[in-house]
């Protein structure tokens, strides 16, 4: 895990001291909120269809997320739970989602 | 149509994916559309009637599920054109019943926010209001009403519950003519959707307290059957099941069937004198017809299975473990449902497609979504396999036939895979499109959805051999006997008749792939559907005196070699052999080129597989 280099952008909530991580390199298990969604996909494309589709389908900021099934191949696609529901996507598409780890959620916490 | 002073009123059932809409609209209107336990069941629009107690008729409108009106496939297009009144000719729906799983009313929230800007009066439906309770989820219905300004009644669709309150409300609301909006709807940029995702969660927060007991089952079953490892495993343990199932399950009632028609067959001969209609019902009908009907029960058992999996909610986790594998070829992630769908029958599977919004990622998916093996292959594969493959036990545990239909249907998918490659490689290179999918709660599956169900899937299938193969089958009994042989004639009467004829003429292009004349006879009224070709095959046999009826798959393993029945078995796997199919691709991509690529294509396909299979079987003394 690392700090996310990417400035927060401006106007979204920080949460202080948390780590932060990109929803595309997340691992099982950790959970936290979204503090961040940008329009940025696997290719470094910025793409306001995806930045809208996330934000529709409920990635937005304030909304909690756990990372809670990977695939065997390459830890894709994922499952998160993301506040009452559970979606499926690929790490690709998921880059543009920053979260701010629980500071108690530890890599594979849930095994 | 009537030209009453009112008009009937007109309502809209719109709302997120898999919150039971058509469960509603059924309930609402005793139409029997499918339901099933996953996003994205309904892709086209279907309307319905009812009528209040008062006497007055509503017009109920199904439509897809979406979660924002900015539509991107072609799917949420409707649902958007509809609710706008965008088509030609219409004007938006007088009420909007908005239906939300209260469950999981976040996103669905939003979604109201979006719909009180088209301006018409709202109800909301919050259904699956039975787990809500169960769960003990708290609701403020009388606040969360006041706050989204519309009128809430709670339903029960699968249990028809809370619907008339529904009904009242609506024809309340349409009678009291509140006056409409204007409408002030656009597509809502990021900024818009940010802020009004604050507004609905500021909602959530006022009026629903969450549930007292979750429901902790979903996350109990998914750990296993989201398993990086088990999860693989188990998803092919069932689809092996399944087609073991439908080969050895089905053998005794099967059987039965098959006895049954040929008693009939018998007797028919027996009372009747001999003559042309006592040829035409025996050997025409029912040589023909009961050679398809055989397959019934193993039709329905494979419906049995795909329901199963459809109203748990196992598809989208099935999607979810061969997402990789479908990336690989190129698909679009969403293609799995309508992939599995074809399983079926490649014509739903086709429609289905309409959920993938990309062009090119849609039309991929129709050119070979037929490559997935359709129940009508069924009939084919089990006759050919019968005849040929002995009934014997693998490793003491599974059964010969039954593995080789296994093979048969890995054959469809792995074939259908590698065309994809094909075209996402060498014509179609391009980004690979974004893909979310929800994964809904398991559900237990509801006895009557599941009987309800079969019972229409039997229908279908007694439908279609009353309307197609039955006369497909008179005029292949028609051709096999005229012209009557001449005097002195020493050959088989069929050689002379019309089919004798057609037979002989075309066989030699089928002669490198070691097809008999009868084989490509039996072709040619498969194209109508391809278990048609097995009732041709049981007309043309039993009119050329070689058949006892009824055992079509002995006097099969009597004529043919083997090289021969495993071409066949080849053919099939590709054979582009649906009229109606090629029609279904035609209407949804607005052109004939693209069914005559896909027929092209697999043409090609199939003669060159059933060509490898017979030389090499061939050759190896088959
Ligand atoms: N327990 C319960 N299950 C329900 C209820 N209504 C619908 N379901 C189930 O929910 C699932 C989805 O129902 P559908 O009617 O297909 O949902 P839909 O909104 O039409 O879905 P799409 O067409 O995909 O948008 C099915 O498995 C139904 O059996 C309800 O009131 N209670
Ligand atoms: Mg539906």
């Amino acid at each position: 895990m690392r700090m996310l280099d990417t400035p927060i952008l401006a106007g979204q909530p920080s949460v202080e001291g948390a780590t932060t991580v990109r929803l595309s390199e997340a691992e099982r298990g950790q959970r936290g909120t979204i503090i961040g969604v940008s329009a940025e996909t696997s290719e470094g494309i910025a793409s306001e269809e995806l930045h809208r589709r996330l934000l529709e389908f409920g990635f937005v900021e304030g909304a909690r997320v756990e990372l809670i099934h990977e695939g065997l191949v390459g830890r894709n696609p994922i499952a998160v739970r993301l506040d009452d529901m559970r979606v499926a996507l690929r790490r690709g598409d998921a880059r543009g989602v920053l979260i701010a780890l629980d500071s108690d959620a530890l890599p594979l916490a849930a095994e | 149509m009537s030209t009453a002073f009112a008009a009937a009123t007109r309502v809209a059932l719109v709302g997120n994916p898999n919150s039971g809409k058509t469960a509603l609209f059924n309930a609402l209107t005793g139409s029997r559309q499918k339901v099933a336990n996953y996003a994205g069941v309904t892709v086209e629009r279907k309307e319905g009637h009812l009528t209040t107690p008062e006497g007055r008729t509503i017009s109920v409108l199904d439509l897809p599920g979406t979660y924002s009106l900015r539509a991107r496939s072609p799917d949420e297009m409707v649902t958007r054109d509809a609710v706008l009144g965008r088509l030609a000719g219409e004007t938006p729906p007088d009420v909007v019943v908005c239906v939300a799983d209260a469950t999981n009313l976040r996103l669905v929230l939003r979604l109201i926010l979006e719909l009180k800007q088209v301006g018409r009066p709202l109800v909301l439906a919050l259904n699956m209001f039975d787990i809500a309770q169960r769960q003990g989820l708290r609701i403020d219905i009388e606040g969360l009403s006041r706050e989204i300004g519309a009128p809430i009644v709670t339903t029960v669709a699968t249990r028809k519950r809370g619907i008339e309150e529904l009904v009242a409300k609506v024809d309340e609301l349409a009678r009291s003519g509140v006056l409409n909006g204007p409408q002030t709807w656009r597509e809502p940029d990021a900024g818009e959707i940010r802020s009004a995702h604050r507004e609905a969660q500021r909602i959530m927060k006022a009026h629903v307290l969450p549930p007292e007991r979750p429901d902790t089952w979903t996350a109990k079953i998914d750990s296993v059957l989201l398993h990086p490892v088990w999860g693989l495993v188990i998803l092919t343990a069932i689809m092996f099941v399944m087609f073991q199932a439908v080969f050895t399950w089905a053998t005794p009632v099967a059987d039965l069937i098959d006895a049954g028609f040929a008693w009939l067959a018998t007797t028919v001969g027996q009372i009747l004198p001999p003559g042309l209609l006592t040829d035409l019902l025996t050997n025409g009908i029912i040589s023909g017809v009961g050679s398809v009907l055989v397959f019934l029960p193993q039709i329905l058992i494979l419906f049995f299975f795909i329901i199963m999996l459809e109203d748990t909610g196992y598809m989208a986790r099935a999607a979810f473990l061969l997402d990789r594998i479908m990336g690989g070829a190129g698909l679009h992630g969403r293609a799995f449902i309508p992939l599995l769908s074809s399983v079926a029958c490649a014509i739903p599977g086709i429609m289905s497609t309409r959920v993938i919004d990309n062009k090119r990622d849609r039309l991929t998916t129709i050119l070979v979504a037929p490559l997935m093996t359709c129940s009508a292959r069924i009939p084919v594969y089990t006759l050919i396999i019968g005849a040929f493959i002995p009934h014997v036990k693998v490793w003491g545990l599974f059964n010969l036939p039954g593995l080789v239909m296994f093979g048969l249907y890995a054959a469809g998918i792995v074939s259908a895979l590698v065309v994809a490659f094909v075209i996402r490689t060498f014509f179609w290179r391009g980004l690979v499109e974004p893909f979310l999918m929800e994964l809904p709660a398991y559900k237990t599956p509801d006895p009557a959805n599941i009987a309800r169900n079969l019972w229409q899937r039997a229908n279908i299938f007694l439908n279609r051999a009353g309307r197609i193969i039955l006369p497909l089958m008179v005029l292949v009994w028609f051709l096999s006997t005229f012209p009557y042989p001449p005097a002195g004639a020493t050959g088989p009467a069929i050689d002379y008749s019309f089919a004798g004829m057609i037979g002989h003429f075309i066989q030699p292009i089928f002669a490198p792939i070691g097809f008999s004349w009868q084989m490509t006879v039996a072709l040619i009224p498969g194209m109508a559907a391809r278990e048609v070709a097995v009732a041709a095959l049981g007309t043309v046999y039993a009119v050329g005196g070689e058949a006892d009826p009824g055992a079509l798959s002995a006097t099969l393993a009597h004529q043919w070699s083997l090289a021969s029945g495993l071409a066949f078995l080849a053919w099939y796997i590709f054979a582009p052999q649906c009229a109606a199919t090629l029609g279904v691709v035609k209407r949804e991509t607005n052109s004939w080129k693209w069914p005559a690529i896909m027929f092209g294509y697999m043409v090609a396909l199939a003669y060159l597989a059933a060509f490898v299979t017979y030389q090499v079987a061939h050759a190896l003394g088959g």
